[in-house]
């Protein structure tokens, strides 16, 4: 398998009158079609590493590399380019445009990237939410589904651009069991069946255990890895 | 449509009342501003109309700008030489040789030509006296320089030639003294010369100063009366373009040497107040339109609080901090165009409203409507003053979503 993902010594101090280190000295290896979960107790810097595995934020020291690219000389609009083509995001709250119908959430990213054609868009993003089983609920608005819906509806949105990785932070921490089960079967499907890497942040060891990997934090340091 | 801009569309539709309230300002706001501007403009313009049409539009008179060059600093230029106790030569007032000057000014393209001699005298007609400006005409060449022509009521100032003892005054004079067409009335000047004339024409300026204090005679005859013989002091002169005045009087005064002074340079302070009136206008129904954005800046700014997990999710899926600010931008931009489009419309009406108001301005006899400025310039300074007011208020708020960091609000949750 070809390593898609790689961090190096990544520590990330927020600054202030008394710095505050979230991930220290990380260094890591994801490799294509992986579904890697991270665990940890909270507080241990598990999303804080999803977020600079996700360029959402930057390391204090450290390098990343994604998909063979070193990101470290990165500036805002650069890292925001390699978001939009490369990756994609699932968080615990489906955070979806409340305005907009879910065929439309789920067009935005590719409509932003403008790679594809508005039609052609349209088609992609019907038929992401056809897989899902949300075949039915196209023009509905967000408001209008369940929680297991509206995450789906988030998973496929993250898949619009065709990402390498779909990061997710907790997507089952707001679900009930079924729907829980159900989120985590469609990314172990993703990352299986379509050769896309999955990093989850989970409480759920249920979920965790359907993945490839499990890397366990502990005071923002990888306690084991396996 | 632009996503940013279809993004901004639906945050804007989805908050209706808001909107409309935010619309509701800007539209009033243009609305007033181009009544007003309408109303400024239109009695200024009528204002420039009244004085082009009643004045001469270049006046040449009897006076030099500077004092002609005495003869020894003439010699000796660059001397060392200093006069005192300069006595002008006594000599009769008035423009010299001016019926020699008279073919030179008339062969200027667009320019009409015709001299003037005015001066004091006294009308008494049983026992009342009434001081006028007695003025001196060729009355075959005031039609080309005057509208004095059009305003005559009875007889007319072409009798004048015919009557070299004719008269032509304002009615509202011949009424005050008791006085009608044919009858003869007294006129006497400074000079000591007292005339009995004939009234040959009466005319009707709606202007009390004019209709009581001014009265024509022949040009002969009044040189008589002023004991000026062969003079005149002034020539004035009507333009095909009024607005060219400025320059060509200038070349005039360099040709002929006294002073030609254009309706522009004599009408210089009331000008400059006309300048500050529209400052001052431009100001307050501008200052409407920028409280108004303050709508505005409440509305997107209340839409930015409220939008921070969308910005969040936008921001975390690849939009930049620009296309941010820009979706906040356009929201701006789109209540400023779309209240100037409604305002140009209630505008245009409040326009039409005013201009069937009738009234009658202090001075003048007759009821006019309420002078109104149609010109595109305006509206086209109001949606500029709108839509900036508008993009002015939204830049805050969409500089401030702009700013907003996507790890801030995730790690929040529903923050």
């Amino acid at each position: 398998m070809s390593e898609v993902l790689r961090a190096e010594h990544v520590t990330r101090v927020l600054p202030g009158e008394v710095p505050v280190t979230l991930v220290r000295d990380v260094s890591l290896t994801i490799n294509r079609g992986e579904f890697v979960n991270i665990q940890g107790p909270s507080g241990s810097g598990k999303s804080s590493l999803l977020y600079l595995l996700g360029l959402l934020d930057v390391p204090s020291e450290g390098r990343i590399w994604l998909d063979g690219v070193d990101t470290s000389g990165f500036v805002e609009d650069q890292l925001a380019e390699v978001r939009l083509a490369k990756l994609g995001f699932v968080f615990q709250f489906h955070f979806l445009l409340g305005e907009f119908t879910v065929l439309d959430n789920v067009m935005l990213p590719m409509a932003k990237l403008g790679r594809l054609e508005p039609e052609a868009q349209r088609e992609r993003a019907a038929g992401l939410l056809k897989e899902l089983g949300l075949g039915e609920q196209l023009h509905k608005r967000p408001d209008q589904l369940s929680g297991g819906q509206r995450q789906r509806v988030a998973i496929a949105r993250a898949m619009a651009n065709e990402p390498l990785i779909i990061l997710a932070d907790e997507p089952t921490g707001n679900l009930d069991t079924a729907s829980s089960r159900n989120v985590q079967q469609i990314l172990s499907e993703v990352a299986h069946t379509r050769n896309k890497t999955i990093v989850a942040v989970t409480h759920d060891p249920e979920f965790a255990r359907a993945g490839d990997r499990i890397i366990r934090i502990v005071d923002g340091r990888i306690e084991s890895d396996g | 449509m632009p996503l940013g801009l279809r993004i901004a569309l639906i945050h804007l539709t989805h908050r209706r009342r808001q909107t409309v309230m935010s619309l509701l300002g800007i539209t009033l706001g243009v609305a007033f501003f181009m009544a007003v501007s309408a109303l400024m403009r239109g009695s200024e313009a009528d204002f420039i109309d009244r004085l082009i049409d009643a004045a001469p539009h270049i006046t040449v008179s009897d006076e030099f700008r500077t004092p002609p060059e005495q003869p020894v600093v003439k010699s000796y230029a660059g001397g060392a030489i200093r006069l005192h106790g300069l006595k002008p030569q006594t000599d009769t007032r008035g423009i010299r040789g001016y019926k020699q000057k008279l073919p030179l000014l008339d062969a200027m393209p667009g320019v009409r030509v015709a001299p003037v001699l005015s001066g004091q005298a006294i009308l008494t007609f049983a026992g009342k006296e009434q001081g006028v400006t007695l003025n001196g005409v060729l009355p075959e060449l005031m039609g080309g320089v005057s509208d004095i022509e059009e305003k005559i009521v009875a007889g007319s100032l072409q009798a004048l030639a015919a009557d070299p003892n004719g008269i032509v005054f304002g009615r509202a004079l011949a009424e005050k003294l008791f006085l009608d067409m044919g009858d003869n009335i007294t006129v006497s000047s400074p000079v000591g010369q007292v005339r009995t004339m004939k009234i040959v024409g009466l005319f009707d300026t709606g202007t009390t100063a004019i209709d009581e204090g001014q009265a024509y005679v022949l040009l002969k005859r009044a040189q008589v009366l002023l004991g000026r013989p062969d003079r005149a002091n002034r020539l004035i002169m009507q333009l095909d373009d009024p607005y060219a005045a400025r320059e060509v009087a200038a070349t005039i005064e360099e040709r002929i040497g006294y002073r030609a002074q254009s309706w522009q340079e004599a009408q210089e302070s009331l000008m400059s107040v006309l300048l500050i009136r529209n400052i001052i206008m431009y100001s307050v129904v501008s200052a409407i339109l920028v409280v108004a954005s303050f709508g505005v800046f409440n509305v997107i700014s209340t839409v930015v609080m409220e939008k921070r997990r969308d910005i969040a999710i936008l921001r975390s899926m690849g939009f930049h901090a620009r296309d941010v600010r820009r979706i906040f931008l356009a929201q701006g931009v789109i209540i400023g165009l779309a209240g100037s489009a409604i305002g140009i419309a209630a505008g245009y009406g409040l326009m039409a409203l005013l201009a069937v108001v009738k009234i009658q301005p202090p001075g003048i006899s007759d009821v006019v409507n309420l002078p109104i400025y149609w010109g595109a310039d305006q509206t086209a300074l109001v949606v500029l003053v709108a839509v900036a007011s508008a993009a002015g208020a939204a830049y805050f708020p969409a500089r401030k979503a702009g700013r907003v960091h996507p790890i801030d609000i995730l790690r929040g949750g529903m923050a």
